[in-house]
């Protein structure tokens, strides 16, 4: 077994050695640490020497995550993970997934892993109890309805203040439906998107609001019949939800990460990540 | 009263006085060891801040309290109609008719099933399945159904409690009232039903305080009640304190409920064994 892992990581190495080796380091600092098991930023500050440890939903769901299976580097948070991983040093076999749950990931105890991304909305309350990194993305939110129902002519706000609106708890769907639509009934909330789409079906909501990529690929793949309506605007009152990695509180980590991500943000890599992973939100009509 | 003081009083006060004492002394050694002991793990400060933060249990309170009348409402229409479709259970299952043989068959199957099935699983398949159906609102409502669920569910637990409150009366009682010519449905509803209920208040009560708890079960189905709102703070802010908003709110209806429990049986008690032993 050990040869198996000895092999392994040292293909990994190689592997990576013949990519030109991605991470940015100087050469004297990085000379101490095996190659493919994380810069010198990182040195220390992992849970365990020379691995990265990353959680993610359990389930983890498209189009975040690919079939639940994040190693596959499927997914834009897979890929996102990878290609930050990679900027900090680490080869994908010194990759490590550990699956939380939201409550998992913000509990006061150690977590059981370096860093967690699950669409996690930076919010400065939730800034008490963990770390955030820097956004990786942003999104608006968006209303799927079914297309034959009352909320396909649903263009504007004040149409949607009408409707008998859902969303998934936990969400800053949700908070936006209480901020910034103010419907005139108040929302009914679920556990997960097979709750909306119960209700949907079973006509207890006319539409329910997710974050845009989750509404594009719930209406795509999960809710037969549906559709994505509208997307909101993001503007002064509606504050963008910004996704961003979680960490222990003050875990120093957080530096290094933030690094990699500007790294590769300026070099384009995010952005082809996102083309590539999450619909072009240009089609769908803006509310108004 | 005592305005002779006997030996036997004067002894009876030094141990009463000695047993404060002890009492006194070590529930102080027991909180002296939480209060100082717990401060002292390292990462107190966070848990703290997680569970027992003043700054969010003020800001949700008020909004757990709001989502809690939702609570106290399905509580309210749910119970009575439990104690009722329970007692019809248990009549029927108690029945000594042949020709009710169906109906027996048939209570028993219901109650053996919905007890063997968890809840949630009820409220999932009431509450969205039968609204599913094609019914138009406000008869597809999850509260509806949500609260059927829950009444189908605690009914048949119930009726269990009043099958054993049934059949724990002696049947010399039946047939007492048998020979005084009663009739077999008089029979029950004079004579065995009344005792079978004074029986079983403790267990009833038992039951009531955790459907008081299970009503929170609803809310996997949309309406937002008083846990479901405290699970939507709770992700706002990343802090579990509303939780603990939450169970205080709960406490506040349980404990009373408890004890009033307590008040009656002990007054029972008293009433059907006469004086106590001391």
């Amino acid at each position: 077994m050990r040869k198996i892992v000895l092999a392994l990581s040292i293909s990994g190495a190689l592997l990576l050695a013949a990519c030109g080796g991605s991470s940015s380091s100087d050469t004297t600092g990085a000379a101490k640490l095996a190659a493919g098991s994380g810069n010198e930023c990182t040195a220390g500050k992992t849970l365990s020497d020379g691995v990265l440890t990353i959680g993610t939903g359990s389930p983890a769901y498209g189009p975040w995550v690919s079939d639940d299976k994040p190693e596959s580097k499927e997914g834009f948070e897979a890929a996102v993970a990878y290609a930050v991983a990679a900027e900090l040093g680490y080869s994908d076999t010194n990759v490590k997934w550990v699956r939380t749950t939201f409550d998992e990931a913000i509990q006061p105890g150690k977590k059981s892993f370096d860093f967690n991304l699950q669409q996690y909305s930076i919010t400065a309350e939730r800034k008490k109890t963990v770390s955030f990194s820097d956004g990786y993305y942003t999104t608006n939110q968006a209303i799927v309805g079914l297309t034959d129902s009352a909320a396909k002519d649903a263009t504007t706000l004040a149409d949607i203040k009408k409707l008998k609106l859902g969303a998934q708890s936990g969400t800053t769907s949700l908070d936006y439906i209480a901020n910034v639509i103010k419907p005139d009934t108040d929302p009914f909330v679920y556990d997960d998107n097979a709750g909306a789409k119960a209700a949907l079906e079973a006509n207890q909501i006319d539409a329910a609001i997710f974050d845009l990529p989750t509404a594009l690929y719930v209406s795509a793949v999960e809710i037969e019949g549906s559709a994505v309506l509208g997307q909101f605007p993001t503007d002064a009152t509606a504050k963008a939800d910004e996704f961003g990695m979680v960490f222990d509180l003050d875990n120093p980590l957080v530096d290094c990460v933030n690094t990699a991500l500007a790294a590769i943000k300026s070099s384009g890599v995010l952005e082809e990540i996102t083309t590539t992973w999450l619909s072009s939100k240009a089609e769908i009509p803006v509310i108004k | 009263m005592a305005s002779t003081t006997s030996r036997r009083a004067a002894y009876d006060q030094a141990r009463k006085r000695r047993s404060i004492a002890v009492a006194t002394v070590s529930s102080l050694i027991v909180v002296a060891a939480i209060v100082l002991l717990v401060p002292r793990m390292p990462r107190w400060d966070r848990v703290r801040q997680s569970f027992f933060n003043g700054e969010r249990f003020r800001d949700s309170f008020p909004r757990l309290l709001d989502a809690f009348v939702l609570d106290v409402k399905i509580f309210a229409w749910s119970a009575p109609l439990i104690l009722i479709l329970a007692m019809l259970v248990a009549m029927a299952r108690n029945s000594r008719s042949p020709a009710l043989f169906p109906v027996r068959a048939l209570t028993i199957a219901y109650t053996d099933i919905m007890r063997g099935v968890p809840i949630i699983l009820w409220i999932y398949l009431i509450g969205f399945g039968v609204p599913g159906l094609g019914l138009d609102r406000p008869w597809n409502s999850p509260l509806l159904w949500g609260s059927v669920a829950l009444i189908l569910t605690y009914a048949s637990y119930v009726a269990e409690v009043f099958r054993a409150g049934i059949e724990s009366v002696h049947e010399s009682q039946r047939a007492a009232a048998r020979s005084l010519g009663l009739s077999n449905w008089q029979t029950m509803r004079f004579v065995v039903v009344p005792q079978a209920i004074r029986r079983v208040i403790p267990p009833l009560m038992n039951d009531l305080v955790s459907l008081q708890k299970d009503v929170a079960l609803v809310s996997i189905i949309g309406p937002i009640e008083i846990l479901r709102q405290a699970g939507i703070d709770k992700a706002l802010f990343a802090n579990f304190t509303p939780y603990i908003g939450a169970a205080v709110i709960f406490l506040c209806i349980t404990i009373p409920l408890t004890r009033t429990t307590d008040y009656l049986v002990e007054r029972e008690r008293r009433r059907m064994t006469g004086t106590r032993v001391r």
